[in-house]
């Protein structure tokens, strides 16, 4: 067929079966994303003769005669379309994925559609911004930060921050510098994982096991083999033996190692049974139908509770505990902790006021919108991996220990890539792609399907939450009592490490004297459980912050001035069940200015009026969190800064950018560092080739650690350069002494005498002096930061529909480093949490089945779901973070769910213990005995 | 996505293209439901969009819409004054789970085809008392109400290799005053359950409830029921059903409290147009 793709002629022809994204990707046009392949996320939104369509739904052959544009054909880098230059003006994404779908169908929005976003854009799906910078970007308004109204962009505002601004062209820390990949983005034009063509590649598709407990008696793959364009089909015979976990962890002793590669053994529906490696998706699909496999089915246990009971099926009743690193195997225990601090019983005694409850939340996806996908191929001998991860380095690791490699025979990299949350702070592509490359020479690709995303792999982890709280009459805590249960799913990937850091900094952000904590992970025959955004403490602190407001309802007192009264203070000492280390302090302190300015804008309200009608309940609740700015026990970054010989900076780091800005902090960071312009930093990161170790992009680690290592490296090349310039520059000017050299955007200058940096480098490089500076952070000393979140609600007794009224966060980020993309942070938190508490449950068949595989079945929030969030910042400076900065990432999420359900409760007098709040949920608590 | 064992496309210029039709072989409309699931049972596509059909035909007794006529299309008939049932089309349009762009392409057939119960386009069909056409494979035509024609959660009163060819709505009902109301467990999340409301010329009341039950379930009043008789009636529905998008009880109870707005909405006020008025308009 023929067909006109942004101007230029196509003639090739279209499979029957092909859809037109995939017809365009073949063509390199890779600026067409594949989000969900279904029609639903928006992501491959391309125009057909000025339509907008989904193309992934698009019958290929129906572009014949057509002129196609894509994202690409709006504007490109310098020369961008009106629209796309106002997404990068809003800042409106983070990871960019689905920004050039997003940006075509905001092409076709005219001024009158403005009103109508809601329904227009319910087809266009964002995980990372919580769409306010979208609909700022398509409106081209500027909502104020305090979100009291929408502004003309033009116009000046008075916000309570005045740091926020129009995100800027350059700019140091404190200003909101745009993301350096800005303009490449909104034009498709940034490369992710899969956005390059490979010669000669080939494909990975997996054959997933039908039953949630079975072994393999055998595999019968003659046929499959046999298929014309099959290179080679992969099972438990050609796996390593090396026990390992998909988690990533700065010490892999954190995970218990009990996956393989392939497993003779299946606990759970979806896990590999075998692999096919292609030339075509077509060919490894078919090949893959083609497999015989003889299962002999297994007994299977699918509740938490029951796993622990004697007699439950054991999931890996086969592990040594010690090697494996589990609790009790024959337990189905992966992981428990029980401890306490005080004495549990007398403090329970002394109360005079007693709260309990059990909490419950739901297993979720994280949805980030670029699959897990990897390419690998092999170089001049060498193995290299382009791969979704947020821990190349770490992947590095477990890839060379897994395969028995030499590390400097292996390079693993990551383009930019599209969200994470904690998603992909996993091996699930990396090691069988390892497998298939070793195995057949050639590169290889594999890519997860959106249903492999939501029925494969790791969710959060579902968690049972029981909270006792005693305390006095006056509301102090006398008792605070702990159980918790969380289900890791068939394997223990961050099943310990949730568990620990759950019941951390939510037990520690109180002040009680007597405080028990039992908590277990355990196994079942269910979907894999890992890392999410928050790492355990938004399941627990769900239940915490619920009990604490039963309490202050018990006692009638403010639920502000009840945290105020309890929480921790900057001279207390941080206790779980005993004391934390010394490596976790108070490096600043804005817990009370949160608590102020949350409730000072909730009693301010901001004029949303309640909705008509009779059945509607007016409430308000707010929830309060801790984190610790970074994980425990070691986080290394190196990082380096170059002066090139062009008279540009280079910046070598080893972490990730996923969507968390690190990129454009570590840019300002090294400009305030050079009194550059970030305009004139390059950076090179995650790249085990490119830079020097770097634990990765989790923990929100991104700023605190591996920013303070791009701080530490810039700032000591700014002093070799000095002394560069005095070395080599010839005499001091007159007047002037050695000393008196200073950076300047361009040069360097002492006195009259300007010598651009081209020329410093060029001097230097004659005289064969190294311009380039190192920096490390160790993390060995960790800071706490806090998160106040508050909602007015109106809740329908006659639906159970809860509208939010208004919704505020106030955090403690210490000196925000980038006003709007901090915002953005909590903002895209906030949507996030709020999708977990009213929306979002990956629901199971009781028989390991998960039934919501698609997005029309896994509802992540739309724009239409989400109010604008008012965010105010303390103001604090930590001690530890880069210019006083703390990490902003994960913890916006952590107390969004318990201060919702707070609302409700305050809205219709009953306690919700479960989540989702869905509509049919709070309908049952408001109508009982009519199920 | 693609389809990777479909191996044939025929692009149909008339009925006897269509005899290639079989359980493995299907028919292609607009294509957003067949290339938005895995079909690996599939090895052809009968292209329809080829056949030409008009996409919407106004008759002396009513308005034919063809199969392959686009979601985008019907929200975009022209609003003929006085032609009390016209905003049904936006609504039920706007009901449709898919974005905008999936309206430029997905089709009232193929909507009724897919048969969900959430599908908004067997909720028009049947609240009008839409008659369907059906092309059976054996060459011979049978019209069916359109109430039911799906039978189940994804299953309809189609054989493999017949065609669904059009859509009768009879300007009888066009000419109703209708009264919509959906809800979903979020704002524009899939129906829960989606009522419409009829109230004819001659005093009769009809209650379409779809969604929220496996089928289209129909509740038919010579007049307007009483508060109580409504609320017992639509209570009494026997095939709600709970999936991702609702819980059968809530979905009930929320339908009860929608049916008594829809009745009260029709009591009051409006009055119905006989369709000779309106239809010069919609031919405009």
């Amino acid at each position: 067929m023929r067909l006109a793709v942004n101007g230029s002629p196509v003639e090739a022809p279209a499979a029957p079966g092909q859809c037109l994204r995939s017809f365009l990707r073949e063509r390199e046009h890779f600026e067409v994303k594949k989000g969900c392949d279904t029609g639903d996320c928006g992501a491959c939104s391309v125009l057909v003769d000025g339509t907008p369509v989904h193309s992934c739904v698009f019958p290929a052959f129906r572009a014949d005669g057509t002129s196609v544009t894509t994202a690409a054909g709006l504007g490109l880098p310098g020369n961008l379309a009106p629209v796309q230059q106002r997404f990068v003006d809003a800042a409106g994404f983070q990871c960019g994925f689905c920004t050039p779908g997003m940006v075509v169908t905001a092409s076709t929005l005219s001024e009158h559609d403005h009103d109508d976003l809601p329904r227009l854009l319910k087809g266009n799906l964002c995980r990372c911004t919580g769409y306010r910078s979208i609909a700022d970007a398509i409106r081209g308004t500027r909502t104020p930060i305090d979100g009291t109204g929408t502004l003309d962009g033009t116009g000046t505002i008075d916000a309570p921050a005045p740091t926020l601004g129009r995100v800027i062209r350059t700019g140091k820390v404190g200003t909101s510098l745009r993301a350096p990949a800005a303009e490449r983005i909104v034009s498709g034009q940034e490369p992710y994982t899969l956005d390059v063509a490979v010669p000669g590649l080939t494909h990975l598709v997996v054959l997933r096991s039908p039953h949630p407990s079975a072994r393999i008696r055998s595999i019968d793959s003659r046929a499959a083999s046999a298929l014309p364009g099959v290179h080679a089909v992969l099972s438990h015979a050609d796996s390593p033996t090396t026990l390992f976990s998909t988690a990533r962890h700065e010490d892999r002793l954190d995970d218990p190692d009990d996956s393989l590669v392939f497993d003779r053994v299946l606990r759970f529906r979806g896990q590999r049974v075998a692999a096919v490696v292609a030339d075509t998706v077509a060919i490894a699909e078919a090949a893959c139908r083609l497999i015989v496999v003889d299962y002999e089915l297994l007994p299977a246990v699918f509740d938490p509770a029951e796993a622990l009971r004697p007699g439950a099926a054991l999931v890996h009743g086969d592990k040594d505990a010690a090697a494996s690193r589990l609790a009790d195997p024959s337990r189905n225990l992966v992981a428990e902790l029980h401890g306490e601090y005080g004495d549990i019983g007398a403090g329970l005694v002394e109360a005079t006021r007693l709260v309990t409850g059990i909490w419950r939340t739901q297993r979720v996806a994280h949805t980030h919108l670029e699959p897990h996908a990897t390419i690998g191929w092999l170089e001049d001998d060498r193995l290299v991996l382009r791969t979704s991860s947020q821990v190349p380095f770490l992947v590095h690791r477990e890839i060379c220990r897994l395969f028995d490699l030499d590390p400097d025979a292996v390079r693993v990299f990551t383009a930019r890539v599209g969200g994470g949350f904690g998603g992909k702070q996993e091996i699930l592509t990396e090691d069988v792609v390892t497998l298939a490359v070793l195995k057949t020479g050639r590169p290889v690709q594999y890519e997860f399907s959106r249903t492999d995303e939501l029925t494969a792999a790791p969710t959060r982890h579902p968690m049972r939450v029981q909270v006792t709280l005693g305390a006095t009459d006056e509301g102090r805590l006398t008792a605070l009592k702990l159980d918790v249960l969380s289900e890791t799913g068939a394997y223990g990937n961050h099943g310990p490490g949730v568990m620990f850091h759950g019941t951390s900094e939510s037990v520690s952000l109180y002040s009680v004297p007597n405080k028990r904590v039992d908590a277990r992970s355990v196994y079942t025959n269910n979907l894999p459980s890992g890392a999410f955004r928050g790492y355990g403490l938004g399941q627990v602190l769900f239940g915490i912050e619920s009990a604490m407001d039963d309490l202050a309802h018990d006692l009638g007192m403010n639920p502000f001035d009840l945290r105020r009264l309890n929480c921790v203070g900057p001279s207390d000492p941080l206790v779980v069940t005993h004391v934390e280390g010394a490596d976790l302090i108070f490096g600043s302190y804005g817990l009370d200015q949160c608590l102020d300015l949350a409730q000072a804008a909730l009693e301010r309200g901001n004029g949303v009026a309640v909705p008509d009608g009779a059945e509607w309940r007016l409430g308000e609740g707010m929830a309060t969190a801790m984190i610790a700015t970074m994980p425990p026990r070691g986080h290394f970054a190196n990082a380096s800064v170059t002066l090139e010989p062009t008279g540009r900076y280079t910046v070598r780091a080893g972490t990730a950018e996923f969507g968390n800005g690190t990129t454009t902090v570590h840019a300002q960071l090294a400009a305030t560092a050079l009194n550059t312009d970030p305009d004139r930093v390059d950076i090179l990161h995650a790249d085990t080739d490119a830079s020097g170790y770097d634990t990765g992009a989790y923990g929100s680690a991104g700023v605190v650690v591996a920013g303070k290592a791009v701080l530490a490296a810039a700032t000591e090349l700014a002093g070799l350069l000095r002394q560069a310039a005095a070395d080599l520059a010839g005499p001091t000017p007159a007047g002037q002494s050695r000393d008196d050299w200073s950076l300047e955007t361009d040069g360097i200058r002492c006195g009259d005498t300007m010598l651009p940096l081209a020329r410093l480098a060029v001097l230097a490089g004659a005289s064969g002096r190294n311009l380039t500076a190192a920096g490390a952070e160790d993390g060995a000393r960790r800071s706490v930061a806090f998160n106040v979140q508050a909602f007015r609600v109106a809740v329908s007794t006659r639906t159970g529909e809860v509208r939010i009224l208004q919704s505020i966060q106030a955090a403690d980020a210490g000196v925000v480093l980038n006003p709007e993309q901090c915002r953005g942070q909590i903002e895209g938190g906030v949507a996030q949490a709020i999708g977990t508490a009213l929306f979002e449950e990956v629901i199971l068949d009781g028989e390991g089945t998960v039934t919501t595989g698609v997005l029309r079945n896994y509802h992540v929030p739309l724009l239409a779901d989400l109010p604008v969030t008012e965010v105010y910042f303390a103001e604090t400076s930590d001690l530890l973070g880069p210019f006083g900065a703390k990490s902003m990432s994960e913890s916006p999420y952590n107390p969004v769910a318990p201060a919702l359900a707070n609302a409700v409760r305050d809205a219709i007098g009953i306690r919700p213990y479960e989540l989702p709040m869905s509509r049919d949920r709070i309908w049952r608590l408001l109508h009982p005995g009519q199920g | 996505m693609d389809l990777n064992t479909v191996l044939t496309l025929i692009s149909a210029r008339s009925r006897a293209d269509l005899a290639a039709l079989g359980r493995t072989v299907v028919p292609l409309a607009g294509g957003t439901d067949l290339f938005g699931d895995p079909q690996a049972h599939l090895t052809g596509l009968v292209d329809l969009q080829t056949l030409g059909w008009a996409p919407l035909t106004v008759t002396d007794g009513g308005l034919d819409i063809a199969a392959t006529c686009t979601i985008a299309e019907l929200s975009r008939l022209p609003e003929a004054i006085g032609l009390a049932a016209h905003p049904l089309f936006f609504q039920c349009s706007a009901a449709l789970y898919g974005s905008f762009k999936i309206w430029n392409v997905a089709t009232v057939g193929g909507n009724l085809c897919a048969s969900l119960p959430a599908g908004p386009m067997t909720a028009l069909a049947a609240a009008l008392d839409g008659e369907i056409l059906v092309w059976r494979s054996n060459g011979t035509d049978e019209r069916l109400p359109a109430v039911d024609f799906v039978t189940g959660n994804q299953t309809n009163r189609l054989e493999p290799g017949d065609v669904l060819r059009s859509i009768f709505l009879p300007a009888s009902t066009l000419g109703s005053r209708t009264a919509f109301r959906r809800f979903a467990l979020s704002p524009l999340g899939r129906s829960a359950t989606l009522l419409i409301g009829r109230a004819d010329v001659g005093g009769g009341f009809v209650l379409t409830v779809t969604a929220g039950t496996r089928h289209p379930v129909q509740l038919r009043y010579d007049r307007a029921p009483s508060a109580s008789a409504l609320s017992r009636d639509i209570a009494a529905i026997d095939v709600w059903f709970t999936d991702a998008h609702g819980a059968a009880d809530w979905r009930r109870g929320v339908s009860v409290g929608l049916g008594e707005e829809i009745r009260r909405e029709l009591e009051s006020g409006g009055s119905a147009t006989a369709w000779a008025d309106a239809r010069e308009e919609v031919r405009a």
